[in-house]
């Protein structure tokens, strides 16, 4: 097996429930705990058990951001992983299988290596059991990798823990048994893609979480104390995080009934006075729309995670998707100021969700983090971040008593003092629009001045807090990509391969930042728009906001990670661009 | 807080003789007699004509969605559980558009205190049949007679799991204030129906009917008797209407299983970071 570039990619693939994701994560800690970045991609359809899982661990010296198409190393699982895959593997690479299970392998290309390896026997020689299979496999490729075997047995010890001593040991004793096949019977194509980098600092500066995780942590270091959410592929292990730190963290996790319940749960602890979350996907946030605009109208702080996958409806739930930009800008019957972050990736979820819950109490409205299932689900490393000095700043809100108070009091930046019940100050949350003390009111002037305060937030959050985009690639470019969400990585790793390509990462769509985007893509000679989606919804944005129509539209609404060599290949159709 | 402390600069604009004004002065003599004020005390309301009574008392409260209130009211309680919490409800709001919170909140034995308006139609609306509505009834969504069968709200809270269960006819404002009260010190999910005339669009719950046909629960009736409650609540026709205590249970709320809120409030506390590096080498 010979790897060609900086990035080694392994494929593990086989049925749901054969561990495929569990292997996956230890492979990628492993790296990570070596020194090197990782950047992984699972695919899996709506099953627990049976149907096809597919995870691809990327590991680099350099930071790799995204999938891709060919991959180093398969480690096949059962024959449908040969079947489905044995085509993505680069010229030099190789295959791990079950050399017992005769395997038909008559397809796989001369140039691959094939490791046949006894994998259950190991497995049965080390727990007498099939479950054991996985960790052998997993070992094998280490060995070959030249990765380090006790970091592989400590991650052993420390990830199953709790499932008892007897197990551990067989899977230690797996470990060893795989790693020393390898090492036995493949000494001339040993490598050291995985060695530990000499320079590297351990302990490990790297977490390896996905954007689930990182929305969580991100939820808690920002002092989230109220949490209610409902299941809902892809956000789910939001909720098992949340779920399982509760009582350390001293903040409160609720299951609801749904999803409407979730949000109206929410709002309630919020107006109470505790920094409070929902999270849901597309069909979720359908259901929520009718309270968005509650928090909205009560100027109630509320966070809100959208993990999208494919729809309409049911859709796709396990695939990614990026068609509910448009309706999280515009659900709900009439306006209110609301808004709207898009992370890109991993690292930028973290630090957006926690930023969400500063702008929500900052503007007493909703921030909603709109995220795609690629990066709620797939994992990158993550430097630890700073939590040395969080100061949270919870803006206009009071918890003592004040004379004459009003909630709703008129102001410059549309902001009022908010106080909470149980303080002593009087006044009404209303769904009604309503006077400066909450009290109902249809009154015409009253009513132009609510409205007029209530929006005048979007614009005082634009003036004092929305960044402008960052911009990746050269300054001068003849080609410029806009794009969003988990695009970014893809798009990252398919501009190296150009010297006259550069990205606009928007990740602030409400407030929008037209102005900067009026002026950069004004210059820009030829622009690339690329979304997961049918339509092109954030160059919709642009066209309505700046006037600037952008023709060229990579769409893609089925699902899957739009790969770098997808994007090379479509940025070399285009006139003028330049290859490094 | 006195009555009139408790008074808003706001006229209620119900109709004259709705059952709105009694439940309004019963909740104020039931806060006054208590100490229910500001510092202590937050009502929530969905909407409907019940939802006005927001606007004219003077204790601290949420307007918010048609048939949401429970929710509402849940997040607020575990949020602050030193606070009263009310919520004041609709029979349109509460079993129709919000069913499945009214169940599920009732199965979770939530700390709160529901006030079940039930005028047994929609009437902010103009006079719709609502799910507390009788079969046959002629209104002006059903001018032929509801052809659906009525939800028995009682029925519906035991079931589910309410832990208070109540009755009462909105005139009987001494005894609608005496359940008021004693549905807030139980430790649980108290529901009240309240039994209101429309004077409006309802013509056949009237005081009248109400007054000839109701009946309270005497001594020798056990609340604790779950089926014996269930069987009593789906009680009601001629000289049949029962009020009172239908079914009283003691137990552990919702709130009693959380140790973060076991001795302070979730407001009063700081958020605890110090252990967040600790969660952080988890994942490495």
């Amino acid at each position: 097996m010979v790897n060609k570039d900086d990035v080694v990619s392994v494929k593990i693939g086989g049925p749901a429930g054969t561990g495929v994701k569990s292997v996956g994560l230890m492979l990628a800690k492993i790296a990570a705990r070596s020194g090197y970045q990782i950047c992984d991609n699972t695919e899996y359809p709506s099953l627990i058990r049976g149907g096809h899982n597919v995870m691809q661990v990327n590991f680099s010296e350099r930071e790799v951001t995204a999938p891709r198409v060919k991959s180093d190393l398969l480690i096949a699982f059962d024959q449908l992983t040969i079947d489905l895959h044995f085509s993505e593997i680069e010229s030099g690479g190789g295959i791990i299988f079950d050399s017992d299970s005769k395997m038909d392998i008559s397809k796989v290309s001369k140039d691959i290596s094939l490791y046949g390896i006894p994998l259950k026997k190991l497995a049965f020689e080390a727990g007498e059991k099939n479950i054991f299979l996985n960790i052998v496999a997993l070992s094998s490729a280490v060995g070959l990798l030249g990765g380090n075997i006790e970091t592989f047995k400590k991650l052993i010890e420390e990830e199953y823990g709790d499932k008892g001593e007897k197990i551990i040991e067989a899977d230690k004793k797996a470990a060893d048994l795989g790693y020393n096949y390898v090492l036995e019977n493949f000494k001339d194509d040993l490598h050291e893609y995985m060695t530990v980098i000499d320079s590297f600092s351990s302990p490990a500066p790297y977490m390896v979480i996905s954007g689930n995780e990182a929305a969580a942590l991100g939820a808690i270091s920002a002092g989230m104390q109220f949490a209610a959410i409902y299941p809902m592929s892809p956000i789910n292990n939001i909720l098992h995080v949340l779920a399982a730190n509760q009582e350390k963290f001293g903040y409160i996790y609720k299951q609801p009934e749904d999803e409407i319940s979730a949000i109206n749960m929410a709002i309630g602890a919020s107006y109470a006075g505790v920094r409070s979350m929902t999270a849901t996907s597309g069909g979720g946030f359908c259901l929520m729309t009718e309270a968005y605009g509650l928090a909205g109208i009560t100027e109630t702080p509320l966070v809100i995670i959208e993990g999208m996958r494919g729809g309409p409806a049911t859709g796709l739930p396990t695939w990614s998707g990026q068609g509910d930009l448009q309706m999280i800008l515009h659900s709900h019957q009439d306006e209110f100021s609301r808004i709207v972050l898009a992370p890109g990736d991993v690292e930028e979820t973290y630090r957006l969700t926690a930023k969400a819950f500063d702008l929500a109490d900052k503007y007493q409205t909703t921030a909603v983090v709109l995220i795609d299932k690629n990066i709620c689900e797939n994992d990158r490393t993550v430097m630890f971040p700073d939590v040395s000095n969080i100061k949270i700043d919870r803006g206009k809100l009071i918890k003592e008593k004040v004379e004459d108070y009003k909630r709703y009091e008129f102001s410059d930046d549309g902001v009022s003092t908010r106080s909470i019940p149980g303080v002593g100050n009087f006044f009404i949350a209303n769904s009604d629009e309503h006077d400066e003390y909450g009290y109902s009111s249809e009154e015409v002037d009253m009513r132009n001045k609510m409205m007029n305060k209530r929006m005048q937030k979007l614009t005082s959050c634009s003036k004092n807090d929305m960044p402008a985009p960052e911009v990746y690639g050269p300054e001068n470019a003849d080609i410029t990509i806009l794009s969003w969400g988990s695009n970014k990585g893809s798009i990252l790793e398919a501009i190296k391969s150009f010297s006259n390509v550069n990205y606009v990462h928007v990740t602030w769509m409400n407030p929008f930042p037209a102005e900067f985007l009026s002026k950069f893509l004004s210059k820009a000679k030829h622009i690339v728009d690329i979304e997961c989606n049918y339509t092109g919804q954030l160059a919709d944005i642009v066209k309505e906001k700046t006037g600037i129509d952008i023709k060229d539209r990579y769409l893609r609404s089925d699902g899957r990670v739009i790969y770098p060599e997808e994007i090379i290949e479509k940025l070399n159709s285009v006139k003028g661009v330049k290859k490094i | 807080m006195t009555l009139e402390e408790l008074q808003t600069p706001c006229t209620p604009n119900w109709c004259p003789g709705c059952g709105n004004f009694n439940i309004w002065a019963a909740f104020k003599n039931a806060a006054v007699k208590e100490g229910w004020d500001n510092t202590n005390t937050a009502l929530v309301a969905g909407i409907g004509c019940h939802g006005h009574i927001l606007n004219f008392v003077k204790l601290t409260s949420f307007e918010g969605l048609h048939g949401r209130a429970i929710p509402v009211a849940s997040g607020l309680k575990l949020a602050n559980n030193r606070l009263n919490v009310f919520a004041h409800v609709g029979d349109g709001d509460c079993l129709g558009e919000g069913g499945n919170h009214f169940i599920h909140a009732a199965r979770r034995n939530h700390n709160i205190t529901v006030l079940l308006h039930d005028n047994a139609l929609y009437a902010l609306t103009a006079g719709q049949t609502s799910p507390a509505t009788g079969k046959g009834v002629k209104t002006k969504s059903t001018p032929a007679g509801n052809p659906d069968e009525p939800i028995y709200p009682l029925a519906l809270a035991i079931a589910s799991g309410a832990t208070f269960v109540a009755r009462v006819y909105s005139g009987d404002m001494p005894k609608l204030t005496e359940l008021i009260i004693e549905a807030n010190k139980h430790k649980g999910f108290a529901v009240i129906d309240i039994l209101q005339p429309c004077v409006t669009f309802n013509k056949i719950c009237t005081h009248a009917m109400f007054l000839q046909n109701m009946y309270y629960l005497g001594k020798d009736y056990d609340p604790k008797n779950k089926i014996k409650a269930l069987e009593k609540a789906y009680e009601f026709g001629e000289k049949r209407i029962p009020v009172g205590i239908f079914y009283k249970e003691e137990k552990p709320s919702l709130e009693d299983g959380y140790s973060q809120i076991s001795a302070i409030p979730l407001v009063d506390q700081e958020p605890k970071l110090d252990s967040l590096t600790d969660l952080f080498k988890k994942y490495t």
